[in-house]
């Protein structure tokens, strides 16, 4: 991603607003976008999700396959995460091969699925050792406002919730609803100054000093997390944010009826 | 003991070629950080016309782990690169080199769990030994949990089978947490187990990598 030129002061009225407790937005310091959920948009995918949080604005398909499982693991299906920032997105990002912070927007919301044990990789086992079912989660920014992680990872649990493995198609019986048990939400706050704003959109990550994810589980417990940025946290600043996360977690679980 | 840490034991400058280096032998790692400028930044577009940039690239040899590793960037190798420079570029004075940029190159050798905490902890070292101005050293070192018991820089093969991992990097002389990742199951008593074991953890590690610098330049002083 090319690097944004920010004008110093609006960089310092975001700062400024902050130690006020208030953003260009209007939103308090602690509160989430609103969001929307749409379910199965597209019809190619076995399960996808379009998530809109404010401006942001995401949509996550999802493919089942046939391959080979990983040899240490032969009872297991496989899943894999991508995530594409295109130029569609946002002037800012580019064409050609991923970027780091491509990968790492894949990687926090893989992690947050896998380590949650999202889904039962043990019922995509088709045959032991030699074929079990592979799901390519892809991410596809269409609208970047910030917090891609934040909108890809509801979009991800989302698609996964209302996937259907394809088992006719392929010869192996009827297709059956992809086998779901936990309900992994990332959130995400930055730091501006002494200050911590959750959910933060594309200006407010480009100032910020450095963000933190929290990824939860349904029963509040943490699943994954990733600091970025250049800044630092102090530990208290890390329990603010671990606390603020976990409320809105639960907000944005209402939306999506997960696990509650 | 769960706050136990592997044996560990560093040594800088050991490289010819690099203006700074360090050699970290931690549990079953072994890695070597080497650090080159501060530079000319190529390609230009990427220099700043205000400061450095820091970049420290992660890479794990074909021969360092059970299967043979792929050489070249992985995805995973591309990560850690990207939090690890982010986590030096904070304590580097970056403003005193306009469109320069320090490189630290690690190299691990042999993987035995923790590679990127051991890799972060030489990378400051070789840093400081290339004589960069920076405002502290970091200090990385993980916690995690095996069963239901919090512990403190897992073993091989308590990484492979524990139920969490929590590799955190810490500006020790100002206690800022400046890398941050985590995968697995906590709670957030857990979590602030953990990080009360990493706590006390990186004070000691800080400790030896001020000795081992110190053993360094006591050398040339004689």
């Amino acid at each position: 991603m090319r690097e944004e030129v920010i004008a110093a002061i609006e960089r310092d009225h975001i700062y400024r607003s902050a130690s006020q407790g208030r953003r260009l937005d209007g939103r308090a310091l602690d509160e989430h976008r609103r969001v929307e959920i749409e379910v199965n948009p597209i019809k190619t995918a076995e399960g996808s999700a379009r998530v809109r949080m404010g401006n942001a604005d995401v949509i996550v398909g999802v493919k089942m396959a046939l391959g080979a499982p990983f040899p240490d693991r032969p009872n297991d299906g496989v899943m894999t995460t991508v995530a594409e920032l295109r130029p569609v997105a946002y002037q800012y990002f580019e064409t050609g091969p991923p970027r780091p912070e491509s990968i790492e927007i894949a990687r926090v919301i893989d992690r947050g699925v896998r380590e949650s044990k999202m889904i039962d990789m043990a019922k995509l086992c088709v045959e032991e050792g030699v074929k079990v079912w592979v799901a390519f989660i892809d991410i596809h920014a269409i609208n970047h406002d910030g917090n891609l992680i934040g909108a890809g990872g509801l979009a991800a649990l989302a698609a996964l919730m209302n996937t259907t493995v394809p088992a006719k198609q392929f010869g192996i019986g009827e297709d059956f609803p992809l086998p779901i048990e936990h309900y992994p939400i990332p959130v995400t706050s930055v730091k501006f100054g002494s200050h911590i704003a959750v959910d933060p959109t594309a200006i407010e990550e480009t100032v910020a000093e450095c963000r933190l994810t929290t990824t939860f589980d349904e029963e509040g417990a943490l699943r994954a997390m990733q600091k970025g940025g250049d800044g630092a946290f102090t530990r208290a600043e890390i329990d603010r944010i671990v606390s603020t996360n976990s409320e809105v977690s639960n907000t944005i679980r209402k939306y999506i009826g997960a696990g509650t | 003991m769960p706050d136990e840490l592997r044996p560990i034991r560093m040594e800088v400058g050991v490289h010819r070629n690099a203006d700074g280096s360090a050699y970290v032998e931690w549990g079953e790692n072994k890695v070597l950080a080497v650090a080159y400028g501060p530079r000319e930044l190529h390609p230009k577009h990427k220099q700043h016309p205000l400061k450095a940039l820091v970049q420290c690239i992660y890479n794990m040899a074909a021969f360092s782990v059970g299967d043979r590793k792929r050489p070249g960037p992985d995805r995973r190798s591309q990560e850690i690169s990207k939090v690890c420079s982010e986590a030096l570029t904070h304590v580097v004075f970056v403003e005193e080199f306009p469109k320069a940029t320090i490189d630290v190159y690690v190299e691990v050798l042999q993987a035995g769990a923790g590679t990127r905490c051991v890799g972060l902890t030489a990378a400051s070292l070789a840093l400081a030994d290339a004589g960069i101005p920076m405002k502290g050293l970091v200090t990385a070192c993980a916690a995690g949990k095996v069963g239901d018991r919090v512990v403190l820089d897992l073993s091989k093969e308590e990484d492979n089978h524990g139920d969490a991992d929590l590799p955190v990097g810490i500006v020790v002389n100002t206690g800022e947490v400046v890398l941050m990742q985590m995968d697995g199951h906590l709670t957030k008593g857990e979590f602030d187990e953990a990080m009360g074991l990493i706590d006390g953890a990186t004070r000691k590690i800080y400790e030896m990598q001020v000795a081992a610098l110190k053993c360094k330049y006591q050398e040339v002083g004689e």
